[in-house]
């Protein structure tokens, strides 16, 4: 009982909300607000609900029957499972990426940095065919892996490695600016008080990178569990090998088969929602600890 | 001061340094170089005769015309949008703000594919507007306009997620003033908020437009692949490719590399010009999720 009072008194010091028509200084308010909400409604959240309220009509028992199917499970599963493993790659190189662009200097280091972003830029379908070119067994990388016994064009492998390629920038660029930021004197504190290098990443710096490190695996993570240009060149589409469930939507929809389409789509979305909010509590929850230190 | 950081050079040995290097290197060598060398390398494969000739087929001319104004229709489109949406929300205070923040990331959350099935259950020949459209003879799936849809909801945040971090770093001192010393609400605009926001304004058009032109899987899904009608140049390269016609697909490939090398080298400008563009969407956000929390 003693903490809203308190927060009632504080309440009260703070000072007087500012007048009504403190808002009313710059026009167009209103206007510009309600133009969002309408265009935003218009275009993104009326046809989004539609996928939701197409899979009400199916009926319960329906919607399950499609969505336990062992070829939609199997492709859940792989799209799901390749990206998971995609995140962590570019966690893994992201991170040094990131580091080796902001501590150290080297020739050409401005074209290397502009060079990450060519996963935004470049269309996926040309990244997939470029990427299966590669790795096909007669491509330049595919030549040499053959030999070892690696496949990777045409094989849950390639996926992870389009998947690699797409979410490439997401932990670099969100790394970057942290690592800018990152107070090099608590680092040589840690140095001067005698702890190595590796104790110094460990303890000093790592504790400050969890929440951007988080946060890009969570953006590379979701961009590759949706992605579909790159994917489908190199996979091989074998169903239930490596067949991602944005193909199977694809091929649902050529089979006109929009029920079962609307069921796996509704899954992809609630499980990527549910996905992102988890980690957004994460590392809400991260940065709170990281920030009242 | 000089003295502790040539202490903390001395710790981080010089092998480890050029080992991170080396290792960050290879990664990018082997994800970003390899597979853009491949694209124009493919596409010249056959000689400079076959290439032009794969560019100067009156398909693909087609397709380039399509991709050119679907791009000219939808990041306009968009452009609106971005900057209504980042005045409401930069400029004014208002309950809900990191909700419509939040709303106007979701196309970002959904697989493309997903976003083109939206368009079928709505103006699909089963759809919700189906009926009316076949009665009115309007073809909005399997036309242009479908891909348009498809196009503008997935380069949807784009240009608003830039220019709401810029128009916050700006404040409303500037446009205040103006309107204190007599000027009206779209003089004010045109001649404050405009000039003030031009750079971040750029930097979204730019990667709006990289992305328009570069979709694939919510075109593929709502274009229908008319030849010469409704394929745009990522879905001429997918037909080619499928036809093994490799030399012409990677020469269509070759010139959307060509737009993403040219988005690369102009955002590189941009952000030399405006340094603050670089992190500005992540920090942009930051802030507001601080603000409001």
């Amino acid at each position: 009982m003693a903490a809203p009072a308190a927060a009632f008194e504080v309440k009260t010091l703070s000072p007087p909300p500012p007048p009504r028509r403190a808002r009313g200084v710059l026009p167009g308010f209103g206007l510009t607000l309600g133009y969002t909400m309408v265009y935003l409604s218009l275009l993104v959240l009326i046809p989004l609900s539609a996928v939701f309220i197409r899979s009400l009509g199916l009926g319960w028992g329906h919607f399950y029957e499609v969505v336990t199917a062992p070829r939609v499970v199997a492709s859940l599963r792989l799209s799901f499972g390749a990206s998971l493993i995609a995140a962590l790659i570019n966690v893994i190189f992201g991170l040094i990426v990131a580091w080796v662009l902001v501590r150290y200097t080297f020739p050409f280091k401005r074209l290397v940095d502009a060079m990450v972003d060519l996963p935004f830029a470049l269309p996926t379908a040309v990244a997939g065919i470029a990427l299966t070119a590669l790795y096909a067994p007669n491509g330049w990388l595919g030549k040499w892996l053959l030999p070892l016994g690696i496949k990777v064009a045409f094989t849950p492998l390639g996926i992870v490695v389009a998947l690699t390629f797409i979410g490439l920038p997401f932990v670099v660029r969100t790394l970057q600016p942290v690592l800018e930021d990152l107070d090099r004197e608590v680092e040589q504190a840690a140095a001067t008080l005698g702890a190595s290098a590796a104790q110094s990443f460990v303890r000093v710096i790592m504790p400050a990178l969890w929440p951007a490190l988080l946060t890009g695996f969570a953006l590379a993570f979701a961009r590759a569990v949706g992605e579909y240009g790159s994917v489908i060149f190199i996979a091989g589409n074998m169903p239930m090998k490596s067949e991602i469930a944005p193909l199977l939507i694809v091929t649902k929809l050529e089979q006109y088969d929009y029920a079962g389409a609307t069921a796996i789509a509704v899954v992809m979305l609630v499980l990527s929602f549910g996905l992102m909010l988890g980690i957004n509590a994460l590392q809400h929850w991260a940065l709170s600890r990281h920030g009242g230190r | 001061m000089a003295a502790a950081e040539s202490r903390t050079a001395g710790r981080s040995p010089a092998l480890a340094r050029a080992l991170l290097i080396a290792v960050a290197l290879s990664f990018l060598g082997l994800f970003l170089v390899l597979p853009l060398l491949t694209v124009f390398v493919q596409a010249l494969a056959k000689g400079v005769g076959a290439y032009a000739a794969a560019i100067l087929d009156p398909t693909a001319w087609a397709s380039v015309k399509l991709t050119l104004l679907v791009a000219a229709i939808a990041v306009p489109f968009n452009l609106v949008f971005g900057v209504v949406a980042a005045w409401a929300i930069a400029k004014f205070e208002f309950r809900g703000k990191s909700t419509l923040i939040t709303l106007i990331d979701l196309p970002f959350a959904v697989s493309p594919v997903i976003a083109g099935l939206i368009f079928i259950l709505l103006f699909g020949s089963h759809g919700w507007f189906g009926g009316y459209l076949k009665v009115h003879h309007i073809r909005v799936v399997f036309a242009v306009p479908g891909i348009v849809l498809a196009t503008i909801f997935v380069t949807f945040p784009f240009i608003a997620r830039e220019l709401i971090p810029v128009m916050q770093a700006q404040g409303k001192d500037d446009e205040e003033t103006a309107l204190s010393l007599g000027a009206t609400g779209w003089q004010t605009f045109w001649r404050v908020t405009l000039p003030n926001i031009r750079w971040g304004l750029m930097y979204g058009v730019l990667l709006c437009n990289a992305r328009a032109m570069g979709e694939f899987g919510a075109v593929s899904v709502v274009s229908g692949h008319i030849r010469g009608l409704t394929n745009t140049m990522p879905l001429h390269v997918e037909i080619l490719y499928n036809e093994y016609n490799y030399a012409a697909a990677f020469a269509v490939a070759s010139l959307l590399a060509l737009l993403a090398l040219l988005t690369l080298a102009g955002k590189s400008f941009l952000e030399w010009r405006q340094p603050e563009l670089r992190h500005a969407a992540r920090q942009g956000r930051d802030r507001t999720r601080r603000e409001i929390t």
